[in-house]
Formats: C-alpha cells, sequence, structure tokens
C-alpha cells in the first residue's frame, strides 16, 4: 500500500480538503456530484505510477463554502490557480462526471499546465435530442442505484445514500450541484463554442449503461476535442472507476503512456 | 378580524385514479389532461364565486399564482386579479402571488400592479413570493439563487414606485439603466404589501423588519407552526425595535360550514381529502429543490412536510387545525381560539377547496359571511384587546 496523505490548501479564501498519494507524474483528480473526500482503490492503484491529488471542490464535503461560487467558470479558474500554487507542471488532467465538466473547462481556459486530459462520464455539453435524466428528481436512494450498471453494487450505494449521518454533506453536495448545474441543466454553452481550443490528447471513457449521462454524449465531446479518443466500457453505469476499477484503471494507464508521459 | 375570501381554483375534473401513473399532478402530469371546455366552465364559476364574496361583505379577495399543475389554474394571477377589478366594487384585491424570482424583468410586475391599482382606485394588495420548490423545476431558474433574486426584485419594484424615474438600478441579477415605469401605483407611497410564506425563517425575519413591516401569511400547515412561525414575527419584530400589530399576521385556512357540524362534516370530507391527497401530491424532490431553503431550514421543512407523501384524512386535518369545519358555532370558536393563540387578525379562508361544487361552495361562502364573520368582526386577539382597552 502506498498509502495517503489528507491535506488543506487555502486559496481565494476558501480552504479546501486535499487528498494526495504516490509518487511520479501529477494526476489531478476531479471528483463528480456525489463529492470526494475518499481515497479509493482505483487511486491506490494509480499512486504506484503517478502522484495523485484529489481536491475536494470549492462547496463539497470538508472544502469552504466560498462567497463566490456562482457558477462553473469560478471552481475551474480557482483550480487553475490552484495549480499554480502547487507549481503542478505536466499535469495529467482527469475528472469524472461534473468534474470531467470542471477538468474540461480548466483545459479550455488554460492547458499550459496540462498533459493529458481524461473525461469519465463527463457533464459539460448538450447535444440536441440527447436527452438526460433529470437527477435533481430523484431522491439520494435512487440516485446511488441509478449510478452503477451492477445492481448488488446499486443496492450497496442505495443504503448507504439513506444513512442519516451523511446528510449533511449530501446537502451541501447537492447545494454546490444545483448551483453550477441547474440551469442550463449541466452543460456550459461557452464549453460547448470553445472546447475545440482544447490541443491536448484526451481520452474521453463512458461506461456504455450510464444512466445518467448518456454514452450518447461522448461522440459529441470527441467531435471539438481535435485530439481525443474515445473508449467505452462495456456492462458498466456512470462510474467506471468503481465499477470495472481493472479495465479503467489500465485503459488510464496505458493512454497516458502512450500520450508521451 | 379581517377577511379574505381566497381562492386556489383547481382544475377539479383531475382524474382521480391519476396518481396510479403519475407521483404527482404537477409538473409531469400531461397537459393534455386539460379540457379547455370543461376548463372554460371552471375559470367562469369560479370568477363568479370570487366576485360573489364582494357582494357578501367579504374585506377583500385574494388570487394566487403556481405553474404547470393541476393544483391551481392561476399561473398569471394578474389577469384575473384585471378580470375581478372592475366586476368587484368593494373588495381588496390581494394577488398572493407574483413569485419574484422567476422573472426576468421584475419592473413587469412593478407595471401589472400599478395598473391594478389605478383601475380599482387602490384596492390592490401587492403580494411578493419565491414560490414554491416546483416552480424552479418549472421555469429553470436555479433556486439557490431563489433568496437574492427575490430580495434583488423586491428592492427594485419598490424603488420603481416610489423613487421619481428614471434612474438606473444595479444590481447582480437585475440591471436596468432606465427604470420609469408608467403608471405610478394609485396608493401612496405604494401598495400594501403582503407575504406569504409555509414559514422560512428567513422570510419572517425580513418580512417583520422595522423598515418593512410587512404582512406575513402563513399558508397551509398545521397550527403548531402556525403559533411557532406567528411568534418568531413578533420576536423578530420586537428585536427589530416595534411590537408587532395583529394586522401584520394572517392566516389562511380552507374552512367549511354547513347548518350543523355534522352535515358540514359529511359534505366536506370527499372534497377536502381530495384537495390533500390528488392536488397536493409531490415528491419532496420536487417540493425542496438544492438551495430553496438554507441547509439549517431545508432540514425542519423537510420533516414538516413528510406527511406529504402519505394518504390524509379530514380528521386528522381537523385535529391538527389545518382545516375548520363545522356549524357557524364551531368555525367561529375555532377561529377564536386559534385567534387568541397566534395573535393574527387577517383571516383568509379557503371557501372552495379541491372538488366542492359550486352549489356547496356558494352555501359555504353564504354561511361564512352571514354567520360566522359579523360576530367576529371586531374582534381582536385576546392579547391585544387588553392592550385596546388599557
Amino acid at each position: 500500500m502506498a498509502g495517503h496523505n489528507e491535506t488543506r490548501t487555502t486559496l481565494h479564501g476558501c480552504g479546501i480538503h486535499v487528498l494526495r498519494g504516490g509518487t511520479g507524474a501529477p494526476l489531478v483528480y476531479l471528483h463528480g456530484s456525489g463529492g470526494g473526500g475518499l481515497w479509493l482503490p482505483w487511486m491506490e492503484d494509480l499512486a504506484k505510477t503517478f502522484s495523485v491529488i484529489a481536491p475536494e471542490h470549492p462547496g463539497f464535503g470538508r472544502s469552504d463554502m466560498p462567497e463566490w461560487l456562482d457558477g462553473v467558470h469560478d471552481i475551474a479558474l480557482f483550480y487553475l490557480d490552484f495549480l499554480a500554487a502547487e507549481n503542478l507542471t505536466g499535469v495529467h488532467l482527469m475528472g469524472g462526471s461534473l468534474g470531467g465538466w470542471i477538468a474540461a473547462e480548466i483545459a479550455m481556459l488554460d492547458a499550459s499546465r496540462l498533459k493529458t486530459l481524461t473525461l469519465i462520464g463527463p457533464a459539460g455539453i448538450h447535444v440536441p435530442g440527447v436527452k438526460k435524466p433529470d437527477l435533481f428528481l430523484w431522491s439520494a436512494e435512487e440516485m446511488a442505484r441509478r449510478l452503477f450498471h451492477d445492481q448488488a453494487m446499486g443496492e450497496e450505494a442505495a443504503k448507504r445514500a439513506v444513512d442519516p449521518a451523511g446528510d449533511d454533506a449530501r446537502m451541501k453536495n447537492i447545494y454546490t450541484v444545483a448551483r453550477l448545474a441547474w440551469h442550463p441543466r449541466f452543460y456550459d454553452p461557452l464549453l460547448m463554442k470553445w472546447l475545440k481550443r482544447v490541443a491536448l490528447p484526451t481520452l474521453i471513457l463512458w461506461g456504455r449503461e450510464d444512466a445518467v449521462l448518456p454514452v450518447a454524449l461522448a461522440r459529441g465531446f470527441a467531435e471539438r476535442l481535435p485530439q481525443s479518443q474515445i473508449e467505452i466500457v462495456p456492462d458498466c453505469g456512470h462510474l467506471p472507476q468503481l465499477e470495472k476499477k481493472d479495465v479503467f484503471v489500465e485503459r488510464v494507464t496505458r493512454f497516458i503512456a502512450g500520450s508521451g508521459r | 378580524m379581517k377577511f379574505f375570501f381566497f381562492h386556489l381554483m383547481p382544475y377539479a375534473y383531475l382524474d382521480p385514479d391519476y396518481d396510479k401513473d403519475y407521483v404527482t399532478d404537477w409538473l409531469l402530469y400531461p397537459n393534455s389532461n386539460y379540457d379547455p371546455k370543461q376548463g372554460a366552465e371552471l375559470y367562469n364559476r369560479y370568477l363568479d364565486e370570487i366576485e360573489y364574496a364582494d357582494e357578501l361583505g367579504f374585506d377583500g379577495v385574494c388570487v394566487n399564482e403556481h405553474h404547470q399543475t393541476a393544483y391551481g389554474l392561476m399561473p398569471t394571477p394578474g389577469v384575473l386579479a384585471g378580470a375581478l377589478s372592475r366586476r368587484t366594487k368593494q373588495v381588496k384585491i390581494a394577488v398572493l402571488g407574483r413569485a419574484l424570482p422567476l422573472l426576468n424583468n421584475p419592473l413587469t410586475v412593478a407595471e401589472e400592479y400599478a395598473i391594478l391599482d389605478n383601475i380599482t382606485r387602490g384596492r390592490l394588495i401587492a403580494g411578493f413570493v419565491r414560490g414554491i420548490g416546483v416552480e424552479y423545476h418549472a421555469s429553470g431558474v436555479n433556486p439557490t439563487e431563489s433568496h437574492d433574486r427575490f430580495h434583488e426584485a423586491h428592492d427594485l419594484i419598490l424603488r420603481a414606485w416610489t423613487q421619481p424615474g428614471p434612474f438606473p438600478f444595479e444590481g447582480k441579477y437585475y440591471h436596468f439603466d432606465y427604470v420609469n415605469v408608467w403608471p405610478r401605483p394609485y396608493q401612496q407611497p405604494h401598495p400594501p404589501v403582503w407575504i406569504p410564506s409555509q414559514g422560512s425563517s428567513e422570510t419572517i425575519r425580513w418580512a417583520s423588519a422595522k423598515e418593512r413591516r410587512y404582512v406575513y401569511l402563513q399558508t397551509f400547515n398545521p397550527v403548531t407552526a402556525l403559533f411557532r412561525y406567528m411568534d418568531m414575527y413578533r420576536e423578530e419584530a420586537r428585536k427589530s425595535g416595534y411590537e408587532a400589530s395583529p394586522d401584520q399576521l394572517g392566516w389562511s385556512i380552507t374552512t367549511y360550514v354547513a347548518k350543523t357540524d355534522e352535515q358540514a362534516l359529511k359534505e366536506a370530507k370527499p372534497h377536502i381529502e381530495f384537495f390533500v391527497n390528488k392536488f397536493l401530491r409531490m415528491p419532496m424532490e420536487m417540493l425542496l429543490p438544492p438551495g430553496y431553503l438554507s441547509l439549517s431550514s431545508m432540514k425542519g421543512v423537510a420533516a414538516a412536510k413528510a406527511s406529504l407523501g402519505r394518504r390524509r384524512t379530514m380528521e386528522e386535518l381537523i385535529e391538527n387545525g389545518q382545516f375548520i369545519c363545522g356549524s357557524p358555532e364551531t368555525v367561529g370558536r375555532r377561529l377564536t381560539e386559534f385567534q387568541d393563540r397566534a395573535g393574527f387578525n387577517l383571516v383568509l379562508p379557503n371557501l372552495h377547496f379541491g372538488t366542492l361544487p359550486a352549489d356547496l361552495t356558494c352555501r359555504n361562502t353564504e354561511l361564512f359571511a352571514r354567520e360566522v364573520m359579523p360576530a367576529l368582526r371586531d374582534r381582536l386577539p385576546e392579547g391585544a384587546r387588553e392592550k385596546a382597552r388599557a
């Protein structure tokens, strides 16, 4: 076990909680709507090759709720300053779901500190005719169940989702998700126009049975990202890093190696 | 007490079995279930019922605002207030809507209310609300911006009414270089402002503040909540440096009167239960989207509204004070008890509810006006009566 440590960094008046583990080229992971703050088995795997840095976003979990948080651009710009403050270069930036959206925004605004981009079932764009389910109408339990294709995993997650001990964190997280994504619903028209600026090797990884953000959105990203490749993970829901951990770790490692790490 | 006849104008032809296929009659229930011929009959019937309240001597009438639902057919309440403004002669007309945060241009409300106030020569009461949670699903407006947009829109409207234009308004959500609303309101400096709420402590604190002293209206909630929120209003007023008057507090209460208790209970039961179990059906995620309430209020309200998910009986509603039903004596006694405990002086009886048919609505309204109102007209809450004598 490489293990990990947890630190707190304050920037622009906002303290954020950061998990760190491993050594090697920096790999920054941005979590999704459900929140971060947990050192997960796939992170442990990647920490064998990379220096994994996994912050909790402003407004989520143990991080502060800053006054200035109005939209996704605020978080993307915050993270650009975070990368600078950490003096990180050659970063492999990775994000899942909402975190994939934030990662794409960061890369659109300024990719100078980035080496590769990995988007795991990302939000951020709208494809006409592709209907996204309204997760703001789902209970926490239903949300948890729909994250997974494997319904045994879904049931496990649903049980955790109704634990009252997690109420405060869940309410804080969903508040910030709404703050960022209520309207336009989980997308940014600016990103849709300017994603084409991102001149980085990009992996678009998607669970084929994703019931939160349909796999049909992958093409919308690929069309805009000139150096991208799509990887569809079969028999997998919204969280390949949890549901198909070994496939996920292998694909990501191979992609980064192939991109001239 | 002062009495304001309150109508919600539900789509009374709602299929009683709709809930076999749909979790709610809000937002997701297809509007193909609205029959325009039947709807037209309802609108005209309901307007007749409100106009009749004017003849019967109510102090005012109230219309309401909800969107994309069979629960109430008044998404643009100003249109109904406009229809009432020329047909009624005496009553105040309270528009217990205008969900300000849903608007991109709140000056449209400053204009609409000012027109109504002019046509009625000062009979308008201006309601401002945030709208219930589901309206944020229906409108796309971000519920985490709700409080801020409400306050900003309110400030804009009040300034548009009271400050000579043209002037610029520089807000975060609303920014106008020219604020110069024609017409100006008839009542000066502006029409009375009423704030209906389900009980958000933020709203109560804001409404009660010394510089506003807006009327606070408690809507559909058990009396324990009514007592708590009205106490909270008085307490906040005291903190703000003055003593709130009973005329600053109002209660919206579904009410049914018949000759005897027995008859009233028998006649009302199917209609009040239809109202609460069919029209009011809504999952919690719809009612309370993220950010609609502060994180601390959210938990409290979610607990208070937990009963939304299960079937409720008339008896239960009577027991917890969400429905007053009986002979004129019984109804008068209940209103008196609640007035003394809660300290309100404004009563907004919903004398139509659910599927209550026209004949029963008419008789309910007549009995309320003729046999309940007269004895209570000059009555003040117990505490305030002592103060008036002293």
